[in-house]
């Protein structure tokens, strides 16, 4: 399909909400197989959509707790005595909303077209290869043996590989940008997210400090007063 | 009556609970003996040794006490104790459980001066020859049952050996041809090696130094000269001490590494050293053989595991003793892990600085310097039932070795070895889908994997008409449902034409 293809579909007659939704989901494989095109339109064509967006975060959430828990143990060690899911859900989604927070705020600087908006729907349309490889490697991992283990090993690989070039594509797209400045953008966005993890630490911290200071004030207060 | 029967039930549970009280007080705490699981957790385990009794100068009847013994040998029923501050060799006698004083060896007839200086390390060999490292006289004497001087061994006058040092032999080993090694004071090239006939023939098995990048650049471009001097030396570091096994391979702990090396085995606590001096010692453990895997912060013997002696059984299975923590550690030719026990202290059974560790058969003597003692450990029924399983196995006798596995697996249903033990000897029955149960439980992915094949290629080859149907069908089917389809397409396009026309 080429673009213009692509905006014919899009003049049709009026989808229902929910076919919109199933559409802007098969769009998905679409953007994973042409990038280029797929997250140009995707932001610009209006052809993905928030819902599809928030699917598939929570897809791939879903993927790596059953990862914990269903790969066959020759392939990977979870002591799932100590694993707490929400805790597993909440080290991959903070430091995604936290990356996509430093991109989207750092792209005023750096001349970026995406609205934050923009930004999440992309990366969340990144990660459909890790969700579409990683849901049945589970499944054949409890069909292979340990010797056979390279071609989970490269199965992976090859989902997280992918994802990470659609990333770095999707942003380039999304901002408009070179390949070029896309990497030093890049550069830039980890080292935001890392002023923001400090930020959140100060403030925290902070906000302790205040809050003891009242306690004790309001303790004193009360010994005083008896 | 009533009354009667009721006192008599009281009395009778009285009993059961002084019974209980008793069984569980007999000196060893709970965590006395103590494994390591898959996750490198502490799984207390039943004592796999226990203390049969404890050796003292005055138990030995020795006129002079014992003064900081550095080393213990042991062959037969004889175990000799190097007792250094005195100067002399003592040799004890085992008979029937019982240890009595033998000969006490403190001069060399015919050598030349008669008397030790310091001897740190005794080895007899198979005819009843005493070799003696005898430090401060810088030499090793080689004498015969009757004390008589049969060899010296000297510091080398080759030009390998940096003769501004004097040479402090420390600890000895020597092999069955009558080849001598020496770990030497101040030496870091290895162990010094002897022909029979005194002769030195060089070193062997030196620690390979480690030299990352990090270090290059640092001392080539941000030291000046005189920082460079200043500093530490790359050089190869010393081994603490020395064993040599049945078939002549040697054993040899280092105590010198910092507690990161451990991290990815790059310190190598034990190690067995070949021919040619390279390491060869077996891990297909997931944790390396390096004694405690973790230690509790801030207390007063925190620290890696230091193995200050170790001593290698006549089935393979090698015993390091700890000096950190006064504790031992059982391996086996695998480097698995059979059992941990001690711990420091003046309690029997504990140690205040356990310096060397011999064998006699399964019984374990350790030398403890402070102390002045030999604690002797024999193995219970179930330190027995390990060993019995292992040596069944390493016999061929796998069903006998699973039915002991599965005896220690009622004394500890944590020990892993058991698991993989009768997991083993199912596959060798091919039980395949069993034996996959008891490796799942011991997470060895290596076995499982195996079985697994096994298993995976009976299943398919029973339901291969059922695999072939499916395949078939899921080919066919949607072969048969598209023509259908393109046919009535067909069909109706031709209707509608004719309607048309």
């Amino acid at each position: 399909m080429t673009v213009n293809e692509l905006s014919l579909n899009d003049s049709r007659p009026a989808q229902t909400g929910w076919q919109r939704y199933l559409a802007t989901l098969r769009y998905g494989l679409y953007v994973i197989l042409h990038p280029f095109d797929g997250f140009w339109d995707l932001v610009h064509e209006k052809r993905g959509s928030l819902a599809a967006a928030h699917t598939f975060l929570v897809l791939f959430l879903l993927t790596r707790v059953l990862k914990l828990m269903y790969t066959n143990f020759q392939f990977i060690s979870a002591p799932l005595q100590y694993i707490n899911i929400y805790e597993q859900c909440a080290s991959l989604l903070f430091p995604f909303l936290v990356l996509c927070l430093a991109n989207w705020a750092l792209s005023t600087l750096f001349d970026g077209k995406g609205r934050f908006k923009d930004i999440y729907m992309a990366m969340c349309y990144a990660l459909v290869p890790y969700i579409l490889i990683q849901l049945p490697l589970i499944l054949i991992s409890n069909f292979i043996s340990f010797d056979e283990a390279s071609y989970y090993t490269v199965l992976m690989s090859v989902s997280i590989i992918w994802c990470l070039f659609l990333a770095f594509v999707g942003l380039m797209q999304v901002h408009d940008y070179s390949p070029g400045k896309t990497i030093i953008f890049i550069f830039f966005t980890i080292f935001g997210a890392l002023v923001i993890l400090f930020l959140i630490l100060v403030f925290f911290s902070l906000l302790s400090d205040a809050i003891g200071y009242f306690v004790s004030l309001y303790r004193e207060i009360v010994f005083r007063l008896y | 009556m009533n009354i009667k029967r009721f006192t008599a039930l009281l009395l009778a549970l009285g009993l059961l609970l002084t019974a209980a009280v008793a069984a569980a007080d007999d000196g060893y705490t709970s965590s006395y003996t103590y494994n390591y699981d898959y996750w490198g957790e502490i799984r207390e385990s039943p004592d796999a040794y226990r203390v049969d009794q404890v050796l003292y100068s005055t138990t030995l009847g020795l006129e002079t006490a014992m003064r900081r013994p550095q080393s213990l040998y042991a062959r037969d029923n004889h175990l000799y104790i190097c007792d250094t501050g005195n100067n002399r060799i003592i040799e004890v006698i085992r008979e029937n459980g019982q240890f009595t004083l033998g000969r006490i060896v403190d001069r060399v007839i015919g050598a030349e001066p008669e008397t030790f200086n310091t001897p740190s390390d005794v080895f007899v060999d198979e005819n009843g020859n005493m070799y003696v490292a005898d430090t401060n006289n810088n030499r090793i004497v080689m004498m015969d049952a009757g004390q008589n001087l049969l060899q010296t061994y000297v510091k080398p006058s080759d030009t390998t050996f940096d003769q501004s040092l004097s040479f402090l032999p420390d600890k000895i080993v020597v092999d069955s041809s009558g080849r001598v090694f020496v770990l030497a004071t101040n030496i870091n090239k290895g162990l010094v090696k002897y022909e029979a006939d005194g002769t030195f023939t060089g070193f062997i098995g030196a620690n390979p130094v480690k030299y990352t990048m990090w270090d290059y650049i640092w001392k080539s471009f941000f030291t000046t000269k005189e920082q460079r001097a200043q500093q530490a030396s790359f050089v190869p570091t010393e081994y603490e001490n020395i064993c040599i096994d049945k078939e002549g391979f040697i054993y040899a702990t280092n105590v010198v590494f910092s507690e990161y090396d451990l991290l990815w085995d790059n310190a190598k606590p034990i190690r067995r050293i070949n021919s040619i001096g390279s390491d060869i010692l077996v891990k297909n453990d997931r944790y390396p053989p390096i004694g405690d895997l973790s230690w509790v912060e801030g207390s007063l013997d925190y620290g890696p595991s230091k193995f200050y002696d170790i001593t290698v059984l006549d089935n393979d299975i090698y015993i390091a003793v700890d000096h950190t923590r006064g504790r031992l550690f059982g391996y086996d030719p695998q480097g698995i892990m059979l059992w941990a026990f001690g711990t420091k202290g003046n309690n029997t059974g504990a140690f205040l600085s356990a310096v060397s560790i011999e064998h006699m058969g399964y019984d374990l003597f350790v030398l403890d310097e402070n102390e002045s003692s030999v604690t002797v450990f024999t193995p219970t029924d179930y330190g027995n039932m390990i060993y019995r399983a292992s040596n069944e196995y390493l016999k061929g006798d796998y069903e006998g070795s699973a039915d002991t596995w599965r005896q220690v697996l009622k004394l500890n249903a944590n020990y892993n070895l058991a698991f993989i033990g009768i997991g083993r000897s199912l596959m060798r029955q091919e039980q395949y889908e069993e034996a996959m149960e008891y490796f799942k439980m011991a997470h060895d992915r290596e076995n499982y994997g195996r079985a697994y094949r096994y298993y995976r290629k009976i299943v398919v080859e029973r339901n291969i008409g059922w695999i072939v149907a499916i395949v078939a069908a899921l080919l066919i089917v949607p072969l048969i449902v598209r023509t259908v389809k393109k046919m009535r397409a067909e069909v109706e396009e031709y209707d509608r034409q004719r309607i048309v026309t």
